[in-house]
C-alpha cells in the first residue's frame, strides 16, 4: 500500500504540471485583460500596468517564470484585482474559512444523508422510503441560491436567531452549513439508497438472510461496505469541492472563503489568483481521489492495490 | 417521446446478440409497464413534453407567448387570465414556463445521456481493464476536474460563437467525470465477483463481458446518479447562459427562470414557485421511472 | 468555555438581540455595506467607487466638499486666491493640518504626490485629471523631464501655486477627485517601490493619512475599518468614532444584512426590493439623482446606422417614461438629452422627442418602410438582470413601433469590454458616470479621439465646439457653446439615451447629517449617529 501511495504521489507531479500548463494557456486565451474597465484607460497606461506585472512577456515565458516561482519559492504571484494582496495571502486567509464550512457541511451531509438512504433502502416502497426520498428530491430541486435566502428569511429575519450574513461568531456557521450540507445530504441519501438496493439484491445477502442473520447485521456487516461504494466515489471530488468553498453559499452569506475566487477571478481575469485556486483545487482532487481509491480497497478485500 | 429515449438508451447496455437482446428488452419493458409508479412517472413526463412542445404553441396563439409583453400590467399574481401570474414585464408565466421547458428538458435529457454514455463506457473500461490503463484514464479525469470551467465556456463561446449544441458540449464535458468515477468503483467491485471470473475462464470476449455482465450489474447507482444529473444540468445551463453561451433573452429556460425567481422570491414568489415546481415534477417522475427501470432491468430479479 | 456556551445559547434563543446597528448607535460606529472588496486604497492607483468611498474617509485634498451640494469648501487649504485671468490658483495651507503620524501637511507633500501621480511608470489611470495644469501632459509623456517645469510651485511650506493651461471654471471641483489627494511619500517609499502596484503602504499600521479617519483594520473580503483621527485639523467636529466598511457583493445579501440590523446603510438596492420598501419603509429608502447617463451606443460604421435618420428613429421610438416607471423603478429620470438636467445650472435645450410617427417616416425615408429590409442587428449588453430587462423591453418597443427585429446578445463582463473595444457590436449598453460636476464631464467623451467613444462617430465641428468651451471663461458663454455641441450630438444621434441614473439605498434613521449628493460623495466628518431616532418596533 505504501508503494501504491508513493507511486500515486509521483504520478501526481506530471498531472499537476499538465493542469497548470493547460489552464495557464486557456486563461491567457480568454478575451479581455485584467485591467479592462468600463472607463477605458489609454492603451499606453494599460501597457505600463501590464509591464509592472511582466504581462508584456511572451506567454510561455510568463508560464515558466510562474512555475519557477511556484515550485522553488512557493510563491503563487500577485493578485491583479486585489493589488495589495498576493495569491498566497488570499489562499491563506480564505482556505481555513472554506475548510471549516466545508467540514461542517460534510458532517451534516454524511450524518443525515447516509442513514436516511440506508433506512429508505431497507424500508423500500413503504412510507419510510417515500417520505425521506421525497424530501431529498425537493432538496435537490432547491439550489443553494434558493435554500440560503429561505433559511435566512426564516431564522435571521423572522425569528431573529442568527445574523443574516457574516462569519464573525460561532453561530454564523449554522445557516451556511445547513444550506450547503442539506443539498449534499439529499444527494447522498439518494445515492446511498441506490447503492444499498443493488447490494441487498445480491446472492450473498440473500444467502445470509436465508441463514437467519439479523437485518441489522446484514446491513452493517455485509451490505454497507459495498453499498456505500457509489457514495464514496461521489464523495471524493465532492469533498474537494466542498473544502475549497462554494461560490454561491459564500456570496449569499458573505463568507470570506476561497470558493468565490474560483468564479470571480475568472470573471476579473485575475490570472494568477485563478491559477492559484485551480492548482489548490487540483491538489485536493488528486488527494481525495487517492483516498477514495484506498478506501475502496479497504472496504472490499477482494481488490488489490494495483 | 420518453419511450423513444428508453429505446435509444437500450443499445448502451446490450448491443451484442440482437435476437436475444430484443426479448430481454421486451421482457424488461413489460416489467416496467407493471410498475405503477414508473408508469405514473412516464405519463407525467410525457405530459410535460406535450405541454412544452404542443401546449406552448396553443398558449402562444392565444397571446401568451414567452415574449409578449404588457409593460403597464407588470408583475401580477396568478389570476383567471394568467394562471401562473406575470413577470415584471407583464409576460405571462404559462408561456414562459412552457417555453423554458423546451430548452431545459432538451438540455436535461441530451446532456444527461451524453454524460451517461461517456461516463459509463469510460468508467467501465477503466475499472474492468485496470492496471496502467485505469491509472492513465483516471489521471485524465483528475486533470479534467481541475480545468477552469468558466474560462472553458468563455473560450467555447469566443471560438465557436453561440450555438445550442455548445451547451451540451460544455455540460457534457464536466458532468461525465463523477459518473465515470462512480462506474469505475462499481465495476471494480463487480469484476471480482465469481460469475465474472467464470465468464473470463469460459473465454467470453471482454467487450461482451462489460456490456452483458458488468453494466447490468451496476445499473442501480448509475440510474440514480443519472436522475441526479438532470436537475444539476438544468441549473448549470443557467450559469452557462449567464456567461453568454446559452439561451438569449427573451428566450428562457427553467434554470434561468429559477435564478430570476430566486432574486424576487419575497416580492413575486410565483416567479420562483412555478418554474421550480416544474423542475421538481420532472425530477420526481424521473426518480419513479428510474427506480422502475432499475428493477425492470435487474438481471437477478428476473431469475 | 462554559461562558461561551451559555452566551451562544442566549444569543440564539432570545428573540430581541442587540444588533450590530444598536451597538454602533451606542458607540458612534457607522456600519456601511460597501459593494465589492476594494482593489487597493492608494488614491493614485484605484479607479472604482467602492475604493473612493473609503479613501474619502482617510485622505483630504486642498479643498473639501460641502456636505449638501458638494461645492468646494476649505480643506487642507484654508483659503485660496485665483488670478484675474483664471489661470493661477494660490492655495494657503492651514498650519494645523497634520498627517496621522504627526508630520505637518506641507505644499511639498502635495507637489511630491502630484509628481508621483504623473510619473508614467506608475500608470495612474486618472492621469488625465492633471492635464489642465501647465506641462503636466508633457511630463507624463516624457516630453519634458524636469518636474519643476510643470505648473506646480511651492512658494513656501504653506503656499502652493498651480498654473493652468486654460481658465477652468470647475478646477476646484476637480481637486475633490481622489487622484488629487495627497499621499505621505516617505511612507510610500518605505514600504516598496512607490511607482509599482502592490506596494504595502496601504496596509493598516502602515497607512499614513491626513483626513478625519485613520485605517485601523483590513480583513480581506470581510471588513475595512477606520477610526477617528485625533490629529485631524477639524477633529472637534468629527463625532463618529469609527466606520466599518463591509464588502458585500450581492445586493440581496446586503439588503438582508440591513434588515437584520447589521449595517446602517446598503450600497445599493436590488431592483425587486424597491417596490416593497417604497410601500413599507418609505422613510428608510433613499433615492436621489446620480450624475450619470444610461444609454445605448450605436456603431455608426454599420451599414444601417451610417444613416443618421435610422439613428434618430431608434432614439425617437422608445417610451422612456415606461422604462423608468415600470422597469427600473429606482427613481431614475427619463433621458431626452445626454447631459443630465441642471448639471451646475446647465440643462440641455435640445431634446429627443418621443414621436413614433416621425420615427416611422424617418425609417421609410432611409429605405426601411415598416422595418422591411432592415439588416440583422444585435444589441450587446453585459450579463446583469437590470440590463437584461431593459434590453428586453426596448427590443419589444422597437419591434412594435418600427417593425425591426433586434436580437439580444449578452456577454460576460470582460468579453463585453473586449467586444466594445474591438467594435464587435451594432448597439451596446453603456453607462457614463461623471467624475466631476460639469457638462464637460459628459460631452468630452464624444470627442473624435476620446478613448470612451466606441461609436465610431467622429465630428470635427463637435471637437471644435468642445475645445472652444474649454477656452471660455464666462460660464454663461461657455454653456451656450455646450448647448450647441449637445444639439449637434442629439441631431447626429450616435447614441440612444435612456435614463439619468439615480442612487438608491436603505439608510437607518439614526444616521444624521447624511445627505444625498449628486456624486454620491459623503463627507463623513459631519455624520453622526442618534440612537433616539431609531424606532424601537422595527
Amino acid at each position: 500500500m505504501i508503494r501504491f501511495i508513493i507511486r500515486r504521489i509521483l504520478i501526481s507531479i506530471p498531472v499537476l504540471f499538465i493542469i497548470a500548463a493547460i489552464s495557464f494557456f486557456m486563461i491567457k486565451k480568454a478575451p479581455g485583460g485584467p485591467f479592462a474597465k468600463e472607463k477605458s484607460a489609454p492603451p499606453e497606461v494599460i501597457q505600463k500596468i501590464e509591464a509592472q506585472y511582466g504581462l508584456n512577456e511572451p506567454v510561455h515565458k510568463q508560464f515558466f517564470t510562474y512555475l519557477k516561482n511556484a515550485v522553488l519559492h512557493g510563491d503563487l504571484g500577485p493578485s491583479y484585482r486585489y493589488a495589495n494582496w498576493s495569491v498566497n495571502d488570499l489562499i491563506r486567509s480564505g482556505f481555513p474559512v472554506s475548510l471549516e464550512l466545508g467540514c461542517w457541511a460534510l458532517v451534516i451531509a454524511m450524518m443525515v444523508g447516509i442513514p436516511i438512504g440506508v433506512i429508505a433502502s431497507i424500508k423500500r416502497n413503504s412510507f419510510g422510503d417515500y417520505l425521506p426520498m421525497s424530501i431529498a428530491t425537493m432538496g435537490i430541486c432547491l439550489p443553494s441560491f434558493v435554500m440560503g435566502p429561505l433559511l435566512v428569511g426564516v431564522f435571521a429575519l423572522w425569528l431573529r436567531w442568527y445574523n443574516s450574513s457574516g462569519w464573525d461568531f460561532s453561530y454564523d456557521r449554522i445557516l451556511p452549513a445547513l444550506t450547503l450540507g442539506g443539498y449534499y445530504a439529499a444527494y447522498l441519501a439518494r445515492l446511498t439508497r441506490g447503492g444499498m438496493l443493488e447490494v441487498l439484491n445480491q446472492d450473498f445477502i440473500r444467502t445470509a438472510r436465508a441463514k437467519g442473520v439479523s437485518e441489522i447485521a446484514i446491513v452493517t456487516k455485509h451490505a454497507l461496505q459495498i453499498g456505500l461504494l457509489p457514495v464514496i466515489s461521489f464523495l471524493g471530488p465532492a469533498t474537494a469541492g466542498l473544502l475549497t468553498g462554494s461560490f454561491v453559499v459564500e456570496t449569499i452569506f458573505d463568507i470570506p472563503g476561497l470558493g468565490r475566487y474560483f468564479v470571480t477571478s475568472a470573471f476579473n481575469r485575475d490570472y494568477l489568483l485563478l491559477m492559484g485556486s485551480i492548482l489548490f483545487y487540483a491538489v485536493l482532487i488528486v488527494t481525495m481521489n487517492l483516498i477514495v481509491d484506498i478506501l475502496q480497497v479497504w472496504l472490499n478485500p477482494k481488490l488489490r492495490f494495483e | 417521446m420518453m419511450t423513444e429515449t428508453i429505446k435509444r438508451n437500450a443499445p448502451i447496455t446490450g448491443k451484442e446478440s440482437v435476437s436475444k437482446g430484443v426479448s430481454l428488452w421486451k421482457a424488461a419493458w413489460l416489467r416496467l409497464l407493471k410498475n405503477k409508479m414508473a408508469v405514473f412517472g412516464m405519463v407525467v413526463l410525457l405530459f410535460l413534453f406535450f405541454a412544452c412542445f404542443v401546449g406552448y404553441e396553443i398558449a402562444r396563439a392565444r397571446g401568451f407567448g414567452h415574449e409578449a409583453q404588457n409593460l403597464s400590467f407588470g408583475a401580477a399574481p396568478p389570476s383567471a387570465k394568467h394562471w401562473l401570474g406575470t413577470d415584471p414585464l407583464g409576460r405571462d408565466m404559462v408561456g414562459r414556463v412552457l417555453f423554458g421547458g423546451r430548452i431545459s428538458l432538451m438540455v436535461g435529457i441530451v446532456a444527461t445521456l451524453t454524460s451517461l454514455i461517456i461516463g459509463v463506457l469510460y468508467g467501465a473500461i477503466s475499472g474492468f481493464v485496470g492496471g496502467k490503463v485505469d491509472s492513465i484514464l483516471m489521471r485524465l479525469v483528475d486533470i479534467l476536474y481541475a480545468l477552469p470551467f468558466t474560462i472553458f465556456v468563455i473560450l467555447l463561446m469566443v471560438v465557436f460563437g453561440r450555438n445550442l449544441l455548445l451547451i451540451f458540449i460544455a455540460i457534457g464535458a464536466v458532468e461525465w467525470l463523477t459518473m465515470a468515477r462512480i462506474v469505475r468503483g462499481q465495476v471494480m467491485a463487480v469484476r471480482r465477483m465469481e460469475f465474472i471470473d467464470a465468464a473470463i475462464t469460459l473465454g467470453v470476449r471482454k467487450r461482451r463481458i462489460i456490456l452483458r455482465h458488468i453494466i447490468p450489474n451496476i445499473l442501480g447507482p448509475v440510474i440514480v446518479y443519472a436522475t441526479l444529473t438532470v436537475p444539476a444540468v438544468m441549473l448549470l445551463e443557467a450559469f452557462i447562459s449567464f456567461l453568454g453561451l446559452g439561451v438569449q433573452a427573451p428566450d428562457t429556460s427553467w434554470g434561468v427562470l429559477i435564478k430570476e425567481g430566486a432574486d424576487a422570491m419575497e416580492e413575486y414568489p410565483w416567479l420562483l414557485i412555478f418554474p421550480a415546481s416544474a423542475l421538481a415534477l420532472t425530477l420526481f417522475s424521473l426518480n419513479f421511472l428510474g427506480d422502475g427501470l432499475r428493477d425492470a432491468l435487474d438481471v437477478r430479479s428476473s431469475k | 468555555m462554559a461562558f461561551a456556551l451559555v452566551s451562544w445559547l442566549a444569543c440564539s434563543s432570545c428573540t430581541k438581540r442587540q444588533t450590530r446597528v444598536d451597538f454602533g448607535n451606542a458607540h458612534q460606529i457607522l456600519y456601511l455595506a460597501n459593494g465589492a472588496e476594494p482593489e487597493d486604497l492608494d488614491p493614485h492607483i484605484v479607479t472604482g467607487v467602492t475604493e473612493d468611498h473609503i479613501i474619502r474617509s482617510l485622505l483630504e485634498g486642498l479643498v473639501a466638499e460641502d456636505p449638501v451640494d458638494l461645492h468646494p469648501v476649505p480643506g487642507v487649504a484654508e483659503r485660496w486666491d485665483i488670478s484675474p485671468d483664471g489661470k493661477v490658483y494660490t492655495f494657503h495651507l492651514r498650519a494645523n493640518a497634520k498627517w496621522s503620524n504627526g508630520d505637518p501637511v506641507t505644499s511639498t507633500d502635495f507637489i511630491r504626490s502630484y509628481k508621483r501621480a504623473l510619473t508614467p511608470e506608475l500608470a495612474n489611470e486618472y492621469d488625465y485629471m492633471f492635464f489642465y495644469v501647465v506641462n503636466a501632459e508633457k511630463f507624463l509623456k516624457k516630453e519634458i523631464t524636469n518636474f519643476n517645469d510643470v505648473g506646480f510651485k511651492a512658494i513656501d511650506d504653506r503656499t502652493l501655486q498651480i498654473t493652468l493651461n486654460n481658465p477652468t471654471s470647475y478646477f476646484l471641483s476637480l481637486l475633490n477627485h481622489h487622484s488629487w489627494f495627497p499621499v505621505h511619500i516617505p511612507t510610500v517609499e518605505r514600504f516598496g517601490n512607490p511607482y509599482q502596484r502592490g506596494n504595502r503602504w496601504t496596509r493598516p499600521g502602515n497607512y499614513v493619512s491626513n483626513g478625519p479617519f485613520v485605517l485601523s483594520e483590513w480583513k480581506v473580503n470581510t471588513v475595512i475599518a477606520v477610526k477617528k483621527n485625533p490629529l485631524y485639523w477639524d477633529a472637534d467636529i468629527v463625532k463618529l468614532q469609527g466606520i466599518r466598511f463591509y464588502p458585500i457583493e450581492r445586493l440581496d445579501t446586503e439588503e438582508r444584512a440591513f434588515r437584520s440590523g447589521q449595517v446602517h446603510k446598503t450600497y445599493k438596492i436590488p431592483l425587486t426590493k424597491i417596490a416593497y420598501h417604497k410601500e413599507h419603509n418609505p422613510d428608510l429608502l433613499k433615492q436621489a439623482p446620480y450624475l450619470g447617463t444610461y444609454f445605448y451606443s450605436l456603431n455608426v460604421t454599420n451599414a444601417a446606422f451610417r444613416d443618421k435618420r435610422v439613428r434618430q428613429a431608434l432614439a425617437m421610438s422608445i417610451d422612456r417614461e415606461a422604462i423608468v416607471k415600470t422597469v427600473t423603478r429606482g427613481g431614475e429620470i427619463a433621458a431626452y438629452s445626454f447631459t443630465p438636467p441642471n448639471t451646475v445650472g446647465y440643462t440641455a435645450e435640445a431634446k429627443i422627442s418621443y414621436d413614433i410617427e416621425r420615427a416611422k417616416k424617418l425609417m421609410a425615408e432611409a429605405g426601411y418602410p415598416e422595418g422591411k429590409g432592415f439588416p440583422k442587428t444585435e444589441l450587446l449588453y453585459n450579463t446583469l438582470e437590470s440590463h437584461k430587462i431593459i434590453a428586453e423591453a426596448l427590443q419589444q418597443m422597437w419591434k412594435n413601433n418600427l417593425g425591426i427585429d433586434i436580437t439580444l446578445r449578452n456577454e460576460e463582463w470582460k468579453v463585453y469590454l473586449d467586444s466594445k473595444k474591438l467594435g464587435k457590436f451594432d448597439l451596446f449598453r453603456y453607462g457614463w458616470i461623471a467624475d466631476y460636476v460639469d457638462p464637460n464631464a459628459f460631452l468630452d467623451m464624444w470627442l473624435s479621439f476620446s478613448g470612451n467613444n466606441a461609436s465610431g462617430w467622429k465630428n470635427p465641428k463637435y471637437d471644435a465646439l468642445i475645445a472652444e468651451a474649454g477656452r471660455t471663461i464666462d460660464t454663461a458663454a461657455r454653456f451656450k457653446v455646450f448647448q450647441k455641441a449637445e444639439a449637434l450630438l442629439l441631431d447626429e444621434m450616435p447614441i440612444v439615451p435612456i435614463y439619468y441614473y439615480a442612487t438608491g439605498y436603505l439608510l437607518r434613521p439614526s444616521v444624521k447629517n447624511w445627505n444625498l449628493t449628486l456624486l454620491d460623495h459623503q463627507p463623513y466628518k459631519y455624520v453622526y449617529l442618534d440612537p433616539a431616532a431609531e424606532k424601537t418596533d422595527h
